[in-house]
């Protein structure tokens, strides 16, 4: 950590000792433009694709809460692309995506609707990185699942001798009961989406035009590529405050919001 | 036992339509989600000409097992098998063994600066992993452990802050009396971790196996930055060299990636409870 510090007042290209340049990088991060690409490409895929995530492991642990048949098999169905390797779902969900083979076109062509090119139009490849992230809300719908039954049935029983129906049970006792693990939920995902690199790195590399460049995949071209160390280390840290930043932002916000049984 | 008919007429209609809307929807989304691994598997198994065909083919029409061999033989697959092995099994076992230390010490024995390192070992898992990415390479490469595997495994002996934590957390709750009852009974503090407190632990320590075994597999940065002699490649980097060189050849990289993943569906399968339940305890001893 304290090395990374250091590295962000030096110019270095591994191949050459460091050369002290003081706050350059500093003044640098507002002259590269891709500075402010990759931010605003990390930040547009982080908050649509949690808010989207919450949504479906929500909705989905709704469902396997109630006592239907086959609850097992599902769980499993949802949860295993969750644990595959993200390599091996990237270069998977890169041929889903082929506009020509893939198997997504394909079913939307069932539907009438002409082949979209995804991966390879700066305006749809970052939709289709969030479409690709929902298929691994396994484990935030397994949490939610085990939030929801911990909410005390004699509360929920209790209620429903009041004459309240499912609705106002669901708004004013099962949502605040559960809004602790949601609250962790959506901090542990905005920290984990402002760090993608892996689906980037092995899909598009950063196109197209840069429409997928994240700042983890800029770090490491320029710390790894373009050997630019100390700046890679400048952005790195600015990263490491922006998500600091939220996450202390939400926890804040936290108290309107969530509801914690001990008070 | 009710008969169906009886059962039938006792919900009410509003309840049958829920249960029924809810089934479409869950059978909907289930298909949704196993289709890209259903169709991984079908291509796998395909030759080159029916990968490409429009509209798609679901099935192939003769399976295609020589695939699965010829995938070894283009690039060194069963090196990276076992390189993926080598790495999974020390840094996994690395893991527990290290959490187990700590988070005892952090947990069980009381010393002044307990809550401070406690604190510490916190701070360094919100420390995004970027940050780090690059002066830990220079340091790799200052001792001269660029291009071996010791990277990916050997931090994992020294702890990692999110399976401490959990460890953490779970000990807290184990009853302080059988620790002093075996020290009057003459244990050392080593013998207490070891013999008394570790048989309680199992659901913690699956549940940290499991994820460091899963985190260790997974891998894919660590090998990239770290590997760069071909034969010492580690699955993830090798799915992304096969996908790199051979990518027209959709069938074989399908292979390699269904090879990838077999372990862990395996895995899964057998134990599925842990799995779950270490998820759930993840996500509530983290609040």
């Amino acid at each position: 950590m304290l090395f990374s510090l250091y590295l962000v007042t030096q110019e270095w290209s591994i191949l050459s000792p460091p050369e002290f340049v003081g706050l350059q990088n500093f003044a640098r991060l507002a002259k590269e433009e891709l500075v402010v690409v990759s931010l605003w490409n990390t930040s547009f895929y982080t908050f649509i694709a949690i808010p989207l995530q919450l949504a479906v492991a929500f909705v989905l642990a709704l469902a396997l809460n109630q006592n239907i048949k086959g609850r097992g098999v599902y769980r499993t169905i949802f949860y295993l692309p969750s644990i595959t390797p993200a390599v091996a779902s990237a270069v998977v969900w890169l041929q889903i995506f082929n506009t020509d083979y893939g198997v997504l076109n394909n079913l939307l062509g069932i539907f009438g609707i002409p082949a979209l090119k995804w991966l390879w139009d700066p305006r749809l490849a970052k939709p289709a990185f969030i479409l690709m992230s929902l298929w691994s809300v396994g484990p935030s719908m397994i949490i939610f699942l085990a939030a929801l039954q911990n909410v005390p049935t004699e509360m929920l029983e209790a209620a429903e001798i009041d004459g309240a129906n499912a609705v106002e049970k669901f708004r004013h006792i099962t949502l605040p009961m559960v809004s602790p693990v949601v609250l962790f939920n959506m901090i542990m995902g905005i920290i984990g989406s402002f760090q993608v690199f892996t689906a980037s790195f092995v899909m598009t590399g950063g196109g197209p035009q840069n429409a997928t460049l994240f700042t983890v995949l800029y770090i490491y071209h320029l710390g790894f590529r373009m050997f630019d160390m100390g700046f890679a280390a400048t952005l790195s840290w600015v990263l490491f405050l922006i998500i600091m930043l939220f996450t202390l932002l939400q926890v804040r916000l936290s108290d309107r919001w969530v509801y914690y049984e001990m008070g | 036992m009710e008969s169906v008919s009886q059962w039938w007429q006792s919900r009410s209609l509003r309840d049958r339509i829920f249960r029924f809307c809810l089934h479409v929807i869950l059978i909907v989304l289930g298909i949704t989600f196993t289709v890209p691994m259903f169709w991984v598997f079908s291509t796998s198994l395909k030759t080159l000409g029916e990968v490409f065909i429009v509209p798609i083919e679901w099935l192939p029409r003769e399976p295609q097992w020589r695939n699965y061999v010829e995938v070894f033989t283009l690039l060194p697959l069963t090196k990276f098998i076992m390189n993926t092995a080598k790495v999974t099994a020390l840094g996994t076992v690395g893991t527990v063994l290290s959490s187990l230390l700590v988070s005892f010490g952090l947990s069980r024995l009381r010393w002044r600066w307990r809550e401070a390192v406690f604190a510490l070992v916190l701070g360094t898992m919100m420390l995004p992993g970027v940050v780090t990415m690059v002066p830990l390479f220079v340091m790799f490469s200052k001792v001269g452990w660029v291009n071996t595997h010791y990277p990916l495994w050997a931090p994992s002996w020294f702890g990692g802050a999110f399976y401490i934590f959990l460890m953490r957390q779970f000990m807290l709750g184990l009853p302080y009396e059988i620790d002093e009852a075996a020290r009057i009974d003459g244990a050392s503090t080593l013998r207490i971790l070891f013999q008394v407190i570790t048989p309680m632990c199992t659901s913690a320590i699956t549940a940290v196996a499991i994820f460091s075994f899963l985190s260790h597999y997974n891998n894919f940065m660590g090998p990239l930055l770290y590997l760069s002699d071909n034969s010492k490649f580690t699955l993830p980097l090798g799915i992304y060299v096969y996908q790199g060189r051979f990518d027209e050849y959709w069938h074989l990289v399908m292979a390699v990636s269904v090879i990838s993943v077999l372990p862990i569906f395996v895995l899964f399968w057998v134990g599925q409870r842990y799995f779950v339940q270490g998820v759930q305890m993840s996500g509530i001893a983290g609040r």
